[in-house]
């Protein structure tokens, strides 16, 4: 039988026998949802960057999204903090809910939402301040402080669980940018999780790092999920098998496929997804 | 596959493992075909040479392994390729062990040529050629993806455990009678064992071939009808 | 054998493609060395030209610094001061000095009981010496009656003689001083009666009619006035201006189009600002003329162009990283921009606004519209007395006559330069201090 006539043959029966058991198999299942999307549209001016998403993202699990460059993954993760409002011709169409909550309704404040929903960049960017300003920063202006004790507990407690506080406890005045790379990205994550969001968001956290930062960085996602949702994006598969548990596949705007980690990776249903992973998209 | 790797290399690494399997699997059918024949003609010379020949499929065995091994350490493989990778590293040794059956076959072949042949021999090469087929067509099935013909030899163990069965009876039979053929008859006895056991193989090979198309393993039981280790004869 | 040939061919095509490549890396060389010694040859011209204004500046100007000083006997005549002997400081201070000058100078300079004679004597001296004689009589009212020496300043003309700027071998009409001038001067520098001191007149008062008595002190306060206006309005209005305008309005055609007006206004001629600072403050609101405060407000709206865009573009430099880190910590965009886009924007905004005030120091023609070219022999004491400004004081001094102006004039662009020098190493500092910091 020639490959062709064995695919048409299987597929359709292959394809419904997935699909049933692909959106959520038993580990995913079980957990409530944090976060779910529901028909998500997004338009840049006349550009339609996301069609008709719908996601639900697993509570204390790391939820990872990938997809070839203009995809609309990093888009989809700045409407969960609803940092696509900064941009003026940015609009978005349908529901995103968190803990059962539309954050696009009027009576949620958006920066309280955000303080809900934490985010990391691709490019580690800590305030140009000292380290324990920027651990600071954000407890200051959401009044979770009060006096300085308090603020230092804060910070010391911010920095440990970020793995960062024995390699910096002894200059936490020195600016945030005298770090390296990886400690730079940490200490973002540290920042983050300071104002104690239920959500963080990573945006490609690991691109700009060496291996050896990168794995510091994924080993803390892993230890984070315990207490937090974690949706991340990332250009690397490897990362995203490594320290998911529920993988989306964005393509053209487009959530073409989700399901379990190791199902994605090593039984995608669709041809686009299994394309992209294995490194075949022209 | 339909569309190409961006990574050409990889194509031809891929490509090159699927390659050396298919080499490999016909070297182990050519040994079952001529560990079959040389039993027939009782011809010792040509059991010498298969014996020899087996170092063959070792040395494959070993070149398979470590392209596999080569492919995940530096392609870090991802779904089909993945599933193909993995499925080549655990066919090798399947086919290894074909191999080995083979020879055990030439040397049993080697033991029985000095004795005086005895009768129930015609049953062994039926059973050799349905094995040698067996074998081929999961390896035919492997290279081309084909479901169907895996799971056809998959099913067709059942009948290769049968004629094994009814053979172990019948030597047996054989050997209460005539207490000299005990000898010929054990070795018989064995190299029956050895066929019916490339079978397995063949339905194992089958699972791989299973796993790589579909991404799952096969969650039906084997069609087993062995009876052969529980079988009692009557004494009188 | 058959190979050799071929071999030698290939060798051949090998040794004239290194050549050639030899050819072109040398020439590359060359330019690049050509392109250089044109960078060098242009920062020389530069450099040149601006040595031959400066050298020229100071060798014009140093002499303003020093004043020539003239020993006197002052006769303090009690008949001509206090004719009555009262001592009463009123009739003191309105007293006939200049008689009791005149006297002094009949006695000291010989030859000057006649109209003439006594012109020439006058003119020798500073005209204010009648004030130093009753500011020491009221001061000391015993020395009425007696005869002090005194260094009173010589008129400018000595002061050109003493500092050698007069020729004394020309003919007598053609030179500003006398023969009989001439030789009293020259009498006097034989008694040792001659001297040259700093001139601190020049940085205590304001303008004046008279070279050795004009000083720098009341343009140097206008314009400090002025720009104190200047900062106060044109720094929070542009500042604020370029924070809404770069992380506030939304970008549609209303902002382009205000965008291309304030780089417009950029452009416009600075006497423009004061023709509308003529206009809408004096005529219109009836502010007062030649004020600092409206010279600040029509600078101030020279600057405020300078200032935004400058702003703008120091704000635009802040990565946006830093925006996204601060609204995804869930600040607001205000304290976005207060907490962490402001601060790092500091050095760029302060950098602009002290070269938009240097632009503002330098700044001549709208001053003229709004009458601050007045000749006003006052220190201002506020923003709304009279004043004018460093650079409108260069400019009436440079249309002054006297030979003594010149070197003014040149020493109050010295002045002018030293502030613009100090004004952008305190731009320069600002800057490395909140580098350091961040």
């Amino acid at each position: 039988m020639t490959d062709a006539a064995m695919s048409e043959d299987n597929t359709p029966k292959e394809l419904e026998a997935a699909l049933e058991k692909a959106p959520e198999t038993e580990a995913v299942k079980a957990l409530p949802i944090k976060v779910r999307a529901t028909d998500v549209n997004v338009f840049y001016g006349d550009n339609h960057a996301l069609k008709d998403v719908t996601i639900d993202i697993p509570e204390h699990r790391v939820t990872a999204f990938i997809g070839p460059s203009g995809c609309g993954k990093s888009t989809f993760l700045r409407c969960i903090n609803r940092m696509n409002d900064t941009i003026d011709i940015c609009r978005i169409e349908g529901k995103i809910e968190i803990d059962d909550r539309d954050i696009y309704d009027r009576s949620i404040d958006v920066v309280q939402l955000r303080a809900k929903v934490g985010m990391v960049f691709q490019k580690p960017n800590p305030f140009p301040k000292s380290i324990y300003d920027n651990i600071a920063y954000g407890p200051r202006i959401h009044g979770m402080v009060a006096g300085k004790t308090d603020t230092d507990e804060m910070v010391e407690a911010s920095l440990k669980r970020a793995g960062l506080w024995a390699e910096v406890k002894d200059r936490l005045a020195q600016p945030g940018t005298s770090l390296s790379g990886g400690q730079q990205q940490r200490l973002c994550i540290a920042r983050a999780i300071a104002v104690s969001p239920q959500v963080i968001l990573m945006d490609e956290p690991c691109s700009a790092l060496d291996p050896i930062a990168t794995a510091r960085i994924e080993e803390l996602i892993d230890e984070l999920r315990r207490n937090f949702t974690i949706v991340i994006v990332t250009h690397s598969m490897q990362q995203a098998a490594r320290v998911s548990q529920k993988t989306a596949f964005f393509h053209l705007g487009v959530l073409v496929e989700q399901g379990n980690t190791e199902q994605i990776f090593t039984n995608p249903v669709d041809k686009r997804t299994q394309d992209y992973i294995t490194g075949r998209f022209g | 596959m339909p569309t190409e790797h961006i990574v050409t290399s990889f194509d031809e690494e891929l490509s090159r493992l699927s390659d050396l399997i298919s080499r490999m699997g016909g070297l182990a059918e050519v040994q079952i075909e001529r560990s079959i024949e040389s039993l027939q003609r009782r011809n010792t010379e040509e059991a010498t040479q298969i014996i020899e020949a087996d170092r063959a499929i070792d040395l494959l065995q070993t070149e398979i392994e470590e392209l596999a091994i080569q492919m995940i350490a530096r392609r870090q493989p991802l779904a089909t390729d993945l599933r193909a990778t993995v499925a080549g590293l655990k066919i090798a040794p399947h086919i290894e062990r074909i191999g080995d059956y083979a020879k055990n076959i030439a040397r049993r072949t080697i033991a029985l040529n000095q004795h005086p042949p005895v009768k129930p021999m015609f049953t062994i090469p039926r059973m050799g050629r349905m094995a040698r087929t067996m074998v081929q067509d999961v390896l035919d099935a492997f290279s081309n993806h084909d479901l169907a013909k895996a799971r056809a030899v998959w099913e067709r163990d059942a009948e290769l455990d049968d004629m094994y069965d009814s053979l172990f009876r019948v030597l047996l039979t054989y050997m209460m009678e005539d207490p000299r053929s005990i000898t010929s008859c054990t070795h018989l006895l064995f190299v029956a064992r050895n066929i019916e056991r490339i079978g397995d193989i063949a339905t194992n090979i089958a699972e791989l071939v299973h796993y790589q198309v579909e991404g799952e393993a096969m969650t039906e039981d084997r069609p087993k009808t062995d009876q052969a280790s529980i079988t009692v004869l009557d004494s009188n | 054998m058959t190979d050799i040939p071929a071999n030698d061919a290939t060798n051949d095509a090998e040794a004239r493609t290194r050549t050639r490549e030899a050819a072109l890396i040398r020439k590359r060389y060359r330019a690049e060395r050509r392109f250089r010694m044109y960078g060098l040859a242009a920062i020389l011209a530069a450099l040149g030209m601006l040595t031959v204004l400066l050298v020229s500046i100071v060798s014009a100007g140093l002499p303003a610094f020093t004043t020539t000083q003239i020993a006197l006997d002052l006769n303090f005549d009690a008949g001509d001061i206090d004719p009555g002997g009262s001592r009463d400081p009123a009739k003191l201070a309105s007293a006939n000095y200049r008689g009791a000058l005149l006297k002094s100078l009949r006695a000291e300079f010989p030859g000057s009981e006649t109209r003439q004679g006594r012109r020439d004597a006058l003119n020798m001296i500073s005209n204010n010496v009648p004030f130093v004689m009753r500011d020491m009589v009221l001061a000391d009212p015993f020395i009425i009656g007696t005869t002090q020496r005194v260094w009173v300043k010589s008129s400018a003309d000595i002061d050109q003689l003493a500092k050698g700027s007069i020729d004394r071998t020309l003919p007598e009409s053609d030179r500003r001083v006398d023969n009989r001038q001439l030789a009293w001067f020259e009498k006097l520098e034989r008694e040792e009666r001659i001297r040259t001191v700093f001139n601190s007149t020049f940085f205590t008062t304001a303008d004046s009619r008279e070279p050795e008595q004009a000083g720098i002190l009341g343009a140097v306060i206008g314009s400090a006035l002025t720009l104190i206006i200047t900062l106060l309005l044109s720094f929070p209005v542009g500042v604020m201006a370029a924070v809404y305008l770069e992380e506030f309005a939304p970008k549609n055609r209303w902002t382009d189009l205000i965008e291309v007006n304030i780089n417009n206004l950029a452009a416009v001629p600075s006497i423009v600002f004061g023709l509308l600072g003529l206009a809408v403050f004096l005529n219109f609101f009836g502010l007062p003329r030649s004020a600092p405060v409206v010279g600040g407000m029509v600078l101030a709206l020279m600057t405020l162009p300078t200032i935004i865009i400058a702003s703008r573009a120091a704000l635009k430099a802040v990565p946006p990283s830093i925006r996204e880190a601060a609204l995804g910590m869930g600040a607001s965009r205000l304290q976005t921009v207060t907490h962490h886009v402001l601060p790092l924007a500091m050095p760029g905004i302060l950098t602009g606004t002290i070269i938009g005030m240097a632009q503002a120091l330098g700044e001549t023609a709208p001053l003229l519209m709004i009458g601050m070219v007045a000749f006003i022999v006052d220190v201002p004491g506020g923003f709304t007395d009279p004043a004018t400004v460093l650079p409108v004081q260069i400019f009436l001094w440079a249309d002054a006559p006297e030979r003594a102006f010149v070197e003014r004039t040149s020493a109050a662009i010295m002045v002018l330069l030293t502030f613009l020098i100090m004004m952008n190493l305190f731009a320069v500092l600002l800057r490395k201090k909140f580098e350091r910091r961040w």
